[in-house]
């Protein structure tokens, strides 16, 4: 991969970057919080049981990801789904039986699972 | 859960932690990434400075010094080489900030070091962070590396004729070594011991070279900063603190876990709408801010307007953000025995105040814990701590005695009840509790007589069971079993 010498080639990069992440907007994101607060939770027990419970059901258009602490200890593991067209939502508690139960119920028929947890912040996005 | 819809928090230093995949430079590229040190670049580095000075940005571990007064002292100072070091050494109890960020968001971290870099004039910057965080060592090095692959750290950045590169340093967990003069010396190579400043680390420190150490939530903001502007940044907080402050809730708190709120959010607002209150319905006590260096805030400060001032007015102290919540079960002079054991093991023994005092103030803790204190150990403790303050050489040692002098201040009459009347008014000091059976409401139902380790209870079947109290170990078995709520805990 060749460098980014300039600042008109990191623009350039990131307008490739952001394109490539507006494909993903037909598909079911599925975003396992994994910190080691989480970890320590089950994080990886839930994502590998929700990579199971994808596969199991054949579902094709899911893109799992990771990402840092999501702040809620009160709740880990925490999962956050975005839905094409809908608004991410965030669960919490997300043990084995809850992960394979967000996979069935809500990504698969939008059905609303437990565990919801509210957004009580606004995000600074740059 | 408590259900608020209010949006209290803003979330400036963990705007990317849980958004963004933490190991892809990609992901960090897509929010305007690395973007603010292009900036930078196409400015002087005074004018840099001078952002950083507007905005009124402070150092959030703990001490709130300016940050931009601080790299102006270091921009100022000429030398062949500075350096610019990220304090990640996190060691206060309850407290994980730092951590998130860098688990969450290490670039932010990364392309906040090369700006204060360019800033005052250095090529090389440092983390210096804990052997046990080692998630965070992971995706901080992995961010680093991408970095460099990319050109974004190395040489003649973004074609601007700019150096700068980043080495992790690694501590083995001593809370002293969070200092800024003792992180130094255990980056040399030496033993993690303070030395009396001045001369200040930005006038000389690693190697003798100017040197800005800053904590990983202050460095966090300062992408923001840059991109956003100084005025966007000093629109938020009060008068003498502006942005945001992360704080981790642990302790008595429903909702434990990390929060990020405007400076001058209130107390109130934070324990109970943001944090849920106690769980079980129980009632709030108190607050402990600033570890081990800070105070415990009780009631009468709820509404108090959270910022580095207030805080202090209070006797307590903003610290890195932990916040160690109490409720009605706990009781304060055994809260302050918790912190003073906690410095007690992480005093590095360099001056004797600190050495021996926070022994000396532990044992008087802990025999009025045990129900053998006199009022005279109160006047001891005061006066003991108020010398420590005074003479002892580094933070560490001035501030340990404030979780007792604070919680003197404000729960004076538990002090009071341990001493004189040999009460521990929340029933936590073992030493002082009694169990004993009311045979009003006693049932003879037998169940305590099974779960008492040391067969200490008696009676006979449906009649009133009595505890021999010179047996008993006050383990609290029989209390928790009783189905009729007949042992009275006193
Ligand atoms: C005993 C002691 C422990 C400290 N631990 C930390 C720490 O873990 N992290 C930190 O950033 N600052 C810590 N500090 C404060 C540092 O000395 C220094 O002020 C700070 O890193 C400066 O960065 P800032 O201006 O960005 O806050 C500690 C201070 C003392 C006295
Ligand atoms: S005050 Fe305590 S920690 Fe600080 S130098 Fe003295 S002995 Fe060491
Ligand atoms: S407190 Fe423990 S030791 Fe004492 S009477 Fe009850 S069960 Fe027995
Ligand atoms: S468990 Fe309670 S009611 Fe039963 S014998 Fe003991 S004290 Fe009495
Ligand atoms: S520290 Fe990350 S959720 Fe608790």
């Amino acid at each position: 991969m060749s460098t980014i010498a300039s600042l008109d080639a990191l623009r350039a990069r990131r307008e490739e970057i952001l394109a490539r992440q507006k494909a993903r907007n037909g598909k079911i994101v599925i975003n396992v919080s994994l910190a080691t607060c989480s970890i320590a939770a089950g994080g990886k027990v839930a994502l590998e049981a929700m990579q199971d419970e994808v596969a199991l059901n054949g579902i094709a258009n899911v893109e799992f990801m990771q990402s840092g602490c999501m702040t809620f200890c009160y709740a880990e593991p925490t999962v956050e789904i975005t839905l094409p067209g809908k608004a991410p939502v965030v669960f919490g508690g997300v043990d084995e039986a809850k992960a394979r139960e967000l996979v069935t119920e809500y990504v698969m028929k939008g059905e609303p699972v437990e565990g919801i947890i509210p957004v009580t912040y606004e995000r600074v996005v740059l | 859960m408590a259900a608020t819809t209010d949006i209290k928090q803003l979330r400036i230093a963990t705007r990317n932690c849980g958004f963004i995949d933490p190991e892809s430079l990609d992901d960090y590229i897509a929010v305007r990434g690395y973007e603010g040190l292009a900036k930078v670049l196409t400015m002087t580095p005074a004018e840099v400075v001078e952002v950083i000075k507007t905005a009124g940005l402070r150092g959030r571990g703990g001490g709130g010094f300016p940050t931009g007064v601080k790299w102006g002292i270091a921009l100022s100072n000429q030398a062949d080489q500075k350096y610019i070091v990220c304090n990640a050494d996190e060691g206060d109890p309850g407290a994980f900030m730092d951590r998130a960020v860098l688990e969450g968001d290490p670039h932010s971290v990364v392309e906040a070091m090369a700006i204060g870099g360019y800033a005052i004039g250095a090529t090389l910057g440092a983390v210096y962070i804990r052997a046990e965080y080692p998630l965070a060592i992971k995706r901080l090095r992995k961010a680093i590396d991408d970095a460099r692959a990319m050109g974004l750290l190395g040489k003649n950045i973004f074609g601007s004729g700019f150096n700068f590169d980043i080495e992790i340093k690694y501590g083995a967990g001593a809370f002293v070594c969070g200092e800024e003069t003792a992180l130094i010396k255990s980056m040399e190579g030496r033993r993690g011991e303070p030395v009396s400043k001045p001369p200040f680390p930005a006038q000389s420190g690693y190697w003798k070279k100017p040197t800005i150490v800053n904590n990983v939530e202050t460095l966090a903001n300062i992408p923001a900063i840059v991109i956003k502007g100084a005025d966007w940044f000093s629109s938020i907080g009060t008068a003498t603190s502006k942005g945001t402050k992360v704080f981790a809730l642990a302790g008595k708190i429903v909702n434990v876990g990390l929060i990020e709120v405007p400076m001058g959010t209130t107390l109130r607002e934070v324990i109970f709408d943001i944090g849920g209150g106690c769980p079980d319905g129980k009632e709030f006590k108190a607050v402990q801010t600033g570890g081990p260096s800070g105070g415990a805030l009780a009631h009468k400060d709820l509404d108090v307007a959270i910022d580095y001032e207030s805080l202090i007015a209070r006797k307590s102290m903003m610290g890195s953000g932990g916040m160690v919540v109490m409720d009605e079960d706990d009781c304060m002079v055994s809260v302050a025995k918790f912190f003073l054991d906690f410095t007690m093991d992480e005093t590095c023994g360099k001056c004797t105040p600190c050495r021996i005092g926070s022994k000396r103030l532990y044992e008087i803790l802990d025999k009025i814990t045990k129900g053998h204190g006199t009022k005279a150990d109160l006047a001891r403790l005061k006066s003991l701590s108020d010398s420590i303050k005074d003479t002892a050489l580094c933070g560490l040692g001035q501030t340990m005695p404030n979780p007792i002098l604070s919680t003197m201040d404000t729960f004076g009459h538990e002090y009071e009840a341990h001493v004189s009347q040999k009460k521990c008014p929340a029933h936590v000091c073992t030493a002082m509790l009694t169990y004993t059976i009311n045979p009003a409401k006693c049932t003879g139902c037998t169940l305590c007589t099974k779960v008492c380790p040391v067969e200490c209870i008696s009676g006979t079947k449906k009649q009133p069971h009595v505890i021999d109290a010179s047996k008993c170990i006050k383990c609290g078995a029989c209390y928790d079993k009783c189905k009729f709520d007949s042992i009275i805990k006193m």
